[in-house]
């Protein structure tokens, strides 16, 4: 049986007398898609910023890559998040940067690669984000849905073990994100990469899941596959598969 | 309208625009004993109307007041928009005093040690990235320096050059009754080099520069690059901040150099066409009254500016809640509290030096 590469424990989060994640145990196991749904508000994007630090999480434990996280020093957490990549949910690209500088920033700080590389590197990610010619732009002269890309392009360019995905298909037409999801499964197939994706797009959680986390108030109140969860008789889960989107 | 046999009988169009003068006369009715309201002659209602009939029932204080006579489509419209039912939100307690005394401590104490943090790992990136370059943009530490240094040359130059002026033309009156005229020189010279040219310029480069980074690094916050760093394992102080410090090192004790000279060549002018001072005495007079303590003061005291510009700027930039008004709050809230602890560093450096 596989070992998970992600184990949540007892992970709780508040923001003052407010319990925004209660008490989360879940597992993210390898080489497969993990989605992680729920309504607006239930707390999916603070669980995956708890999980990688971005918020200092109130209780609980992670461990990534069999090694537990939650206090690690600041530079030997560095190398975990080496391994990792993450697309926000608005982009989060550098607005002073134009797009090659941006998706070029892991490469120029984490390899000595030579520039001509880094290059070329940097060129096939933005192709196989549908992006080529668009290196000189800057993030202000892209459309919503080509940020989302370029940002894509950005949290793959060292190959990350782990790709994180923040709502990927928020405000994209179904095309875009269609496209999107496709790019993902392939990257999944191509260089065996875990993906998280923090969604609730029906359509696209049809395409692309391998597995569930449903969230429901800061609770995981279901986790499984597509087709377990489709025959779940919880009302949040039920309603969710039934009405399609929050 | 009419109110007969404790029946409410409304009639015309129930829309926004009837609706104040409806409330008006409707607060002529004593509504207590109101049990129906009639709406046979209403052809058309919205939601300020439905608001206006729910208004009626609650000011009867009974659970159940009938609508009787409604066409289908008003029964359509008050059923989607009916406020019965919707609970107010709780108004939170007010906290008590003691309270709100604790939690201003408390948020001051977390601000001082977050502060304390902020400012070690600054200074401590600072040394450290000068002889290892990893997490550090290329280029970025040239880009900020022309960004706070360069750019800012045309502005501190002509404010220093007018402030030598009036500095000058406030004091030759005084000084030309008594004979004293060569005493201008030294009267500029001092006080640009010690006080007003590093004043001046800190207080410009906070207004310009300490803007600029408090209102950047803050947007960086809420568009979540901040996070993307971290993500990317870069440490957002390293790829940030450093530079910035780096940059605003080298610029600052410049900057007060030619403003100081600046200044004390407006005072020149001034000595020249109202004193009838030569250039070369004003200057030799200038030059002979200044110590190398006036001149290395000086610039220590823009070196300590600089570094609390950049400190507090990023340490506003950083504790940005909110999205575009967070970071206009911020920014202002950088720039005075930059100004403010550049007037009180200059006060203990006068204190230390001078006293």
């Amino acid at each position: 049986m596989d070992i998970p590469l992600i184990e949540i424990r007892n992970l709780t989060a508040r923001y003052g007398d407010e319990t925004i994640l209660d008490n989360i145990s879940v597992d993210i196991m390898p080489n497969r898609i993990t989605v992680i749904l729920g309504a607006s508000g239930c707390g999916k994007t603070t669980l995956i910023k708890n999980i990688f630090r971005l918020y200092q999480p109130s209780s609980g434990s992670v461990k990534i890559f069999g090694r537990e996280v939650t206090d690690m020093d600041e530079l030997e957490y560095e190398e975990i998040l080496k391994r990792i990549g993450m697309l926000f949910q608005n982009g989060a690209l550098i607005n002073s940067l134009n797009i090659f500088d941006n998706i070029a920033i892991p490469l120029e700080q984490h390899t000595r690669l030579p520039l001509e590389i880094r290059d070329r590197i940097i060129r096939v990610k933005l192709k196989q984000v549908n992006l080529a010619h668009t290196e000189l732009l800057t993030p202000a002269e892209l459309s919503g849905g080509m940020k989302k890309r370029a940002a894509l392009a950005r949290a793959l360019v060292l190959d990350p073990e782990i790709l994180v995905c923040d709502e990927p298909s928020a405000g994209l037409d179904p095309l875009t994100s269609a496209s999107l999801d496709n790019l993902i499964l392939n990257l999944k197939e191509l260089l065996n990469m875990t993906i998280i994706i923090v969604t609730h797009e029906l359509a696209s959680i049809h395409r692309i899941a391998d597995h569930l986390i449903f969230l429901d108030q800061g609770r995981v109140i279901f986790t499984g596959t597509l087709a377990e969860a489709k025959k779940s008789t919880l009302p949040a889960v039920e309603s969710f598969f039934q009405v399609g989107t929050f | 309208m009419k109110y007969q046999n404790n029946i409410l009988y409304l009639s015309g169009n129930l829309l926004k625009g009837s609706i104040p003068g409806l409330l008006k006369q409707v607060s002529h009715f004593t509504l207590r004993d109101l049990h129906t309201i009639d709406l046979q002659d209403v052809a058309d209602i919205d939601s300020a109307g439905v608001a206006f009939l729910d208004e009626i029932i609650a000011r009867t204080g009974r659970e159940q007041v009938q609508i009787i006579n409604k066409s289908p489509q008003v029964a359509q419209s008050i059923e989607t928009f009916s406020s019965l039912g919707l609970k107010k939100p709780a108004v939170p307690a007010r906290q008590s005093f003691f309270y709100q005394a604790g939690q201003f401590l408390y948020d001051w104490w977390d601000s001082l040690v977050w502060g304390t943090y902020l400012t070690a790992d600054i200074l401590y990136w600072s040394v450290v990235c000068l002889f290892r370059r990893k997490g550090l943009r290329k280029g970025a530490v040239i880009n900020q320096g022309i960004l706070i240094g360069v750019d800012a040359l045309g502005i501190i130059s002509l404010l220093s050059l007018i402030l030598g002026l009036i500095l000058a033309l406030q004091s030759a009156a005084q000084l030309r009754q008594f004979g004293a005229n060569i005493f201008i020189a030294d009267l500029i010279a001092i006080s640009m080099v010690r006080e007003m040219g590093p004043m001046m310029t800190a207080i410009i480069v906070a207004g310009r520069s300490g803007s600029a980074i408090a209102s950047e690094i803050a947007t960086m916050k809420v568009t979540e690059e901040i996070d993307a760093l971290r993500m990317m394992a870069l440490d957002p102080v390293r790829y940030v901040i450093v530079p910035k410090f780096h940059a605003i090192t080298i610029c600052m004790p410049l900057l007060v150099t030619m403003s100081t000279l600046i200044g004390i060549f407006g005072g020149l002018i001034i000595a020249v066409t109202y004193l009838d001072l030569t250039p070369i005495a004003y200057l030799n007079q200038a030059l002979n009254i200044l110590t190398l303590k006036d001149v290395l003061v000086g610039l220590l005291k823009s070196l300590f500016f600089a570094w609390v510009i950049v400190i507090i700027s990023s340490y506003y930039g950083l504790r940005v809640k909110g999205g575009a008004e967070g970071v206009g709050k911020v920014t202002t809230l950088s720039v005075v509290a930059s100004i403010f602890w550049v007037i009180v560093l200059d006060a203990i450096n006068s204190l230390i030096f001078y006293f």
